[in-house]
């Protein structure tokens, strides 16, 4: 469900506009009764989840629809980020950009972001304020007016958005097709920016039918996080999007899946930009929906020891002690509806190649899927994950955007809750376990980012 | 999922920010509204003052610190110096070395970071209050007692180095910086942070030794502390932490700078999509005109999804994805910065169009009603951009200090914004924006004729 940290691997396809699951929140030891998070369903099925955090008079307002890109219609790639920016035009009782100056005129903040699996805007303002924010997101949950006037110049604006995060930076192209390649029938295998010829031709007909479709109350998720308490959190949601229609229900998102994995594939990359080599490995895995008998938990786990900072096996082996590398890492996306990937990384630096940092890194690899981990190591990762749980108390949107992705991926309150407790299970055995079940080196995908004028691989 | 997500807008990080905005403070940046953060001085015995926000709702403590001085320090030919220091905190301190020092520190669950801008060396701990013994002894080593031992040091210049030479071809990192060495000249500002190949060559540990007792003293020194300990108990910590640096640093002057304006730099390269930025005169910091300038700014760029440039570039004409402004104060400088990216056959148009708004913002300056605006978001953000974190609230009480606003800031600032007057901001207008821009292009050659 939740990554441990976060952490940038070479270059991303796209830039977070907030930090994004940091961990789960430590409710395990304790709560104070001040911070309890309370959970609720208003009438119409719009779920909602209110986080108290009293030390400013700050909150976060948040609505999560459970559609991002892997939902989209063949062929109508980038729709669902399309019609997140066009979320932000004129409705029948406000006109475009008056939610905006009402949030300015505040001091408050606001955006909005698309993922795969879910798409979630959000403000974060005083508290006195928090009801008219609910009020207008109320309001375009249901109102919006699209015309093409407006359409037609934020296609625009998303074209520049998709050159400047895709084609102005040679790492985010390759792992587009590093995706595409990994992923041979999700729809993970789609950009969520969309291809570009598909985004150039997305219209006022698209975004209808898609707003229509997935807009509806019964499909959101509130998450109110900071100073406000959840009785007058439930009075002012019930006012504003309680008034809201259910819409009709959606079916379970069933997705194609993947079929049986069996090569190992590789991508690359020449690029006149790049100087110095860099490549990474993914794999297939499961996602903590997807995961069964802690899998899940063990990947998050596999993926701090073998990669995830500077006391992790492959930073300790290959940058400091054998010199050979200037990065290399693990990662693995958790938070996801569908099976998922599990990538690790590295560039060389000095005298090496780039062909013996990658069989360095496979050399760790296989010595977690022989030899295994130790409990000390593997008690570190865990203290590492539950003390993370704890720092990210101290940030009411890390907590909001916990609970967003993470009941906007299918998970549960109680998930985020027993998440440290499954955590603590995870035994040294399961480690290795998922390391030889799913970091098989013959059903792989290696991306290659190299420079124009080098043929070393 | 964190590859994956794509966003209506994100701070922008074109390549001209990336050397001209890195330590600015972009603005708005001080100033509080409704938020009633307590803040103490605490003086410890050796003199080292910290201010300090007790707040015992979440079981941690977030120090923040920051060391006067920086790169502009960096010694000529050693360009690169307090870049290369910054990674060797937690790689030896005391009798412990890398190792020994990075497992106690994860064993204590806490977090040490340091960063280095242009005009000072910053770092921060976050801890967990019941370990804080531990935290704060590590903290004392790595700030008092950095070994600079042979290996680490070799292995983080390589590690720089590689990125360096990772760099050589990218057209953003080269244009940011030739574009840093036409608006700054011979200034320590136009070199660039992590130095270069041959001059990371050329650092030893003694270099190293050196800097560290020439920056790291208690007269250039500035502390805030947020989270669960009181003022008696952080006194100790305190003298414990920083109590044995020498008393004084030893600093070398550094030389006030305007930034070179009237000039058109062009980095021709065949990209999709063409980086533009325009550098104006800006207002430092103490000047009288500062508030003016700062509403004037956000009515022209600022803010998220509202200025006058955001709604001519991007909501009008769909040119550009971002585009927005930004008061951009060093120490020893300050400007206003434009930036956008904007599809390179539509450059020309584009620039065109800043122009105007730039022009018209000159020449009649805001409405009444913009400025209502602009003074109601500068007063309502505070809280949220700069409080909503023990990190964010330690970090905003370090620049207030740094900045030499006075403890009780938050509370005058209110009255200062309220009191700016049409004709202030008018006048700031007319003063900056009339002068000819710095204009810097990167992407394919502009047609003639259409540079605004």
């Amino acid at each position: 469900m939740i990554l441990g940290f976060l952490r940038a691997k070479g270059s991303l396809p796209a830039v977070l506009a907030l930090g994004l699951a940091i961990a789960a929140p430590a409710l395990a030891e304790a709560p104070r009764k001040d911070w309890a998070v309370s959970s609720f369903t208003l009438d119409n099925g719009m779920q909602v989840v209110v986080i108290p955090d009293h030390r400013a008079p700050i909150v976060t307002h948040m609505v999560w629809y459970k559609v991002g890109s892997a939902d989209e219609p063949p062929g109508k790639s980038g729709i669902a980020h399309f019609f997140e920016h066009l979320m932000f035009k004129g409705t029948t009782n406000h006109k475009a950009g008056e939610f905006g100056q009402k949030v300015a005129e505040i001091g408050g903040s606001e955006n909005a972001f698309t993922t795969y699996d879910y798409t979630a805007y959000h403000q974060t303002v005083a508290p006195e304020a928090l009801e008219t924010m609910m009020s207008f997101e109320a309001d375009r949950m249901r109102n919006l007016v699209l015309t093409d006037a407006v359409i037609g110049p934020e296609r625009d604006v998303i074209l520049e958005e998709r050159r400047s995060r895709i084609e102005n930076n040679p790492g985010a192209l390759l792992n587009e097709e590093v995706d595409a390649t990994l992923y041979q029938n999700q729809p993970y295998r789609i950009p969520v920016i969309g291809w570009m010829q598909e985004i150039e031709q997305l219209n006022r007909v698209d975004a209808t039918e898609f707003y229509n479709r997935y807009y509806a109350p019964n499909n959101a998720i509130l998450v109110v996080a900071g100073d406000v308490e959840p009785e007058a959190v439930k009075a002012m949601a019930e006012k504003t999007y309680g008034k809201i229609a259910r819409g009709p229900d959606l079916p379970p998102r069933v997705r194609p899946k993947e079929p049986e994995q069996n090569t190992k594939r590789t991508v690359e990359l020449t690029d006149e930009r790049v100087s110095v080599p860099s490549f990474s490995k993914s794999w297939l895995v499961p996602s903590y929906q997807t995961a069964k008998d802690g899998e899940a938990e063990a990947l998050d786990l596999l993926s701090e020891i073998l990669g995830g900072g500077n006391r992790s096996r492959l930073y300790q082996g290959l940058v400091v002690k054998d010199g050979i590398a200037s990065s290399a890492g693990a990662f693995f996306e958790g938070t996801m509806v569908d099976d998922t990937s599990f990538t690790v990384y590295g560039g060389p630096r000095g005298e090496a190649g780039l062909q013996q940092v990658e069989e360095a890194v496979d050399v760790e690899i296989r010595r977690i899927i022989n030899d295994g981990v130790t409990q000390d190591e593997l008690d570190k990762a865990k203290d590492r994950f539950v003390r993370s749980m704890i720092f990210a108390r101290d940030n009411q949107a890390s907590m909001a955007n916990i609970y967003g992705s993470t009941l906007a991926t299918g998970g549960s309150v109680e998930d985020i809750a027993r998440w440290p407790d499954r955590i603590r299970a995870v035994t040294p055995e399961q480690i290795k376990a998922v390391a030889a079940k799913y970091l098989n080196p013959d059903r792989s995908v290696a991306g290659y980012l190299l420079p124009a004028k080098s043929v070393e691989k | 999922m964190t590859t994956s997500m794509t966003t209506r807008f994100r701070p922008l990080v074109s390549a001209a920010t990336l050397t001209l905005a890195v330590l600015c403070m972009l603005l708005p940046a001080v100033v509080a509204a409704r938020a009633e953060v307590k803040i103490q001085e605490v003086k410890s015995d050796k003199g080292v003052t910290a201010w300090l926000v007790e707040d015992y709702s979440v079981p941690i403590i977030a120090m923040r610190f920051l060391f006067d001085g920086g790169s502009t320090q960096d010694p000529a030919g050693k360009e690169g110096l307090a870049n290369l220091m910054t990674g060797l905190f937690d790689e030896g301190a005391g009798e412990l070395d890398s190792d020994a020092f990075q497992v106690r520190l994860d064993d204590a669950g806490a977090e040490m970071r340091f960063s280095e801008g242009n005009d000072g060396i910053g770092g921060s701990m976050r801890m967990l209050a019941d370990r804080q013994d531990e935290a704060f002894e590590l903290l004392k080593l790595a700030v008092e007692k950095p070994r600079f031992d042979q290996a680490p040091i070799d292995r983080i210049r390589s590690q720089i180095v590689n990125g360096i030479v990772a760099n050589a071809r990218d057209p953003q990192t080269q244009a940011a910086r030739k574009w840093s060495e036409a608006i700054y000249g011979n200034h320590p500002y136009a070199r660039p942070d992590e130095g270069t190949e041959k001059s990371l060559a050329t650092i030893t540990a003694d270099d190293l030794r050196a800097f560290h007792k020439a920056n790291f003293a208690r007269d250039n020194l500035h502390v805030a502390v947020v989270g669960a300990i009181d003022a008696e108990t952080l006194k100790k910590r305190l003298d414990q932490v920083f109590g044995d640096l020498p008393e004084k640093s030893d600093l070398r002057p550094v030389e006030r700078v305007e930034p070179k304006l009237d000039q058109t730099v062009q980095v021709e390269y065949p990209l999709p999509q063409t980086s533009l930025q325009l550098i104006y005169p800006g207002v430092p910091r103490d000047a009288p005109d500062f508030l003016a300038a700062a509403l004037m700014e956000h009515i022209l760029g600022g803010g998220t999804f509202s200025s006058r440039l955001f709604e001519e570039v991007r909501e009008k004409r769909g040119l550009a994805y971002n585009v927005s402004s930004a008061l951009a104060n060093q120490e020893h400088s300050s400007a206003l910065i434009i930036s956008t990216a904007t599809r390179s056959d539509r450059a020309g148009e584009t620039l065109g169009v800043i122009r105007d708004v730039v022009r018209k913002m000159a020449e009649e300056g805001p409405t009444e009603a913009e400025l209502e605006a602009a003074k109601k978001y500068m007063l309502g953000a505070y809280a949220i951009n700069n409080l909503d974190s023990s990190g964010a609230i330690a970090a905003t009480l370090v620049d207030l200090q740094t900045d030499e606003l006075g403890i009780d800031y938050m509370r005058k600032r209110i009255d200062l914004i309220n009191a700016v007057t049409l004709d202030q901001v008018k006048e700031v207008a007319r003063k900056l924006l009339t002068a000819e821009p710095a204009v810097m292009i990167l992407g394919p050659k502009l047609a003639e004729g259409s540079k605004g």
